[in-house]
């Protein structure tokens, strides 16, 4: 195809394991298909490998549209269920910004400025926040 | 001064992949053309949602990119067709949270919300065009500052 752009990523995100932590770090470039291998590959993972915690870093990511941002809604609720917890991490000021202006704000999901912040977050002792599903957070 | 080079494009929407090549095309014009970064990724934004409703609900089509310019303003203008089954209830589609996609329903309303001008050509059985026009916003010059 056209030269100059950066080839989209193929296959699948890569997940690194840290003790009873999963880091996935997401580029610029995701194909629909590969979020979507992403979500079910994590709830495995998750499950098999007795996993606690899992970051999402997003500081690559250069804009964030409804599919991405269901993508992401999903897999933080369904790690709730596997008894886990998502942090998504590092989001640009513009994506935040242009998510708000799309309608969608995640109520869901717990976010932290780095992998760090996300890391000690994930440390903590596991507190109740959640009384319902994703969407109903809202007032 | 900016030129529309490498701005015009014609780019088939079929597939996943294709999305990716669009949000990149678009990136990259507006980024020519002067956008702010929040004005580009709001740009990106919209594009990737109409592109996907051409994708998932037109069966498939193609986006048009032109540099269009008024009163000294640049401006990337954005087409998305597809001669799908059309859009039956067009107030319907665009408000929040109706979907037909298995998405979460923001998809036409939120990239209306994104750019400057939308406007959307539609009938049952004869497609889909979406024209999106976002324009370089340029900050007011200080006074004195000339």
């Amino acid at each position: 195809m056209s030269g100059g752009f950066s080839r989209p990523m193929a296959g699948h995100v890569p997940v690194l394991r840290l003790g009873d932590m999963l880091l996935v770090t997401l580029q610029g470039a995701l194909h629909d298909s590969m979020a979507d291998q992403l979500q079910q590959d994590l709830a495995e993972t998750i499950v098999g490998s007795r996993i606690r915690g899992v970051v999402i870093d997003i500081s690559g990511v250069e804009m964030i549209d409804s599919f991405l941002g269901r993508v992401l809604a999903e897999i933080a609720a369904q790690t709730e269920l596997l008894a886990a917890r998502t942090v998504v991490a590092g989001m640009r000021p513009a994506v935040a910004i242009t998510l708000v202006e799309l309608g969608l704000t995640l109520p869901g999901l717990r976010t932290a400025l780095t992998t760090e912040a996300a890391m000690e977050l994930l440390a903590q002792p596991i507190v109740p926040v959640r009384t319902g599903g994703v969407r109903e957070e809202s007032p | 001064m900016h030129t529309g080079a490498g701005v015009e494009a014609r780019l088939p929407i079929r597939s996943d992949m294709d999305l990716v090549w669009v949000r990149q095309h678009v990136r990259q014009a507006a980024a020519k053309l002067g956008f702010s970064l929040v004005d580009q990724t709001k740009l990106v934004t919209a594009a990737s949602e109409l592109a996907r409703n051409t994708l998932v609900h037109g069966g498939g089509g193609r986006m048009e990119a032109s540099h269009v310019t008024t009163g000294g303003t640049d401006g990337l203008r954005l087409a998305f067709s597809d001669s799908g089954p059309g859009i039956p209830d067009l107030d319907r589609a665009l408000s929040d949270g109706y979907t037909s996609g298995g998405g979460l329903g923001m998809g036409l309303g939120g990239a209306r919300r994104l750019v400057h001008d939308f406007a959307v050509e539609t009938a049952p059985g004869a497609g889909t065009t979406v024209r999106v026009t976002s324009w370089v916003s340029r900050p007011p010059r200080l006074r004195g500052d000339v």
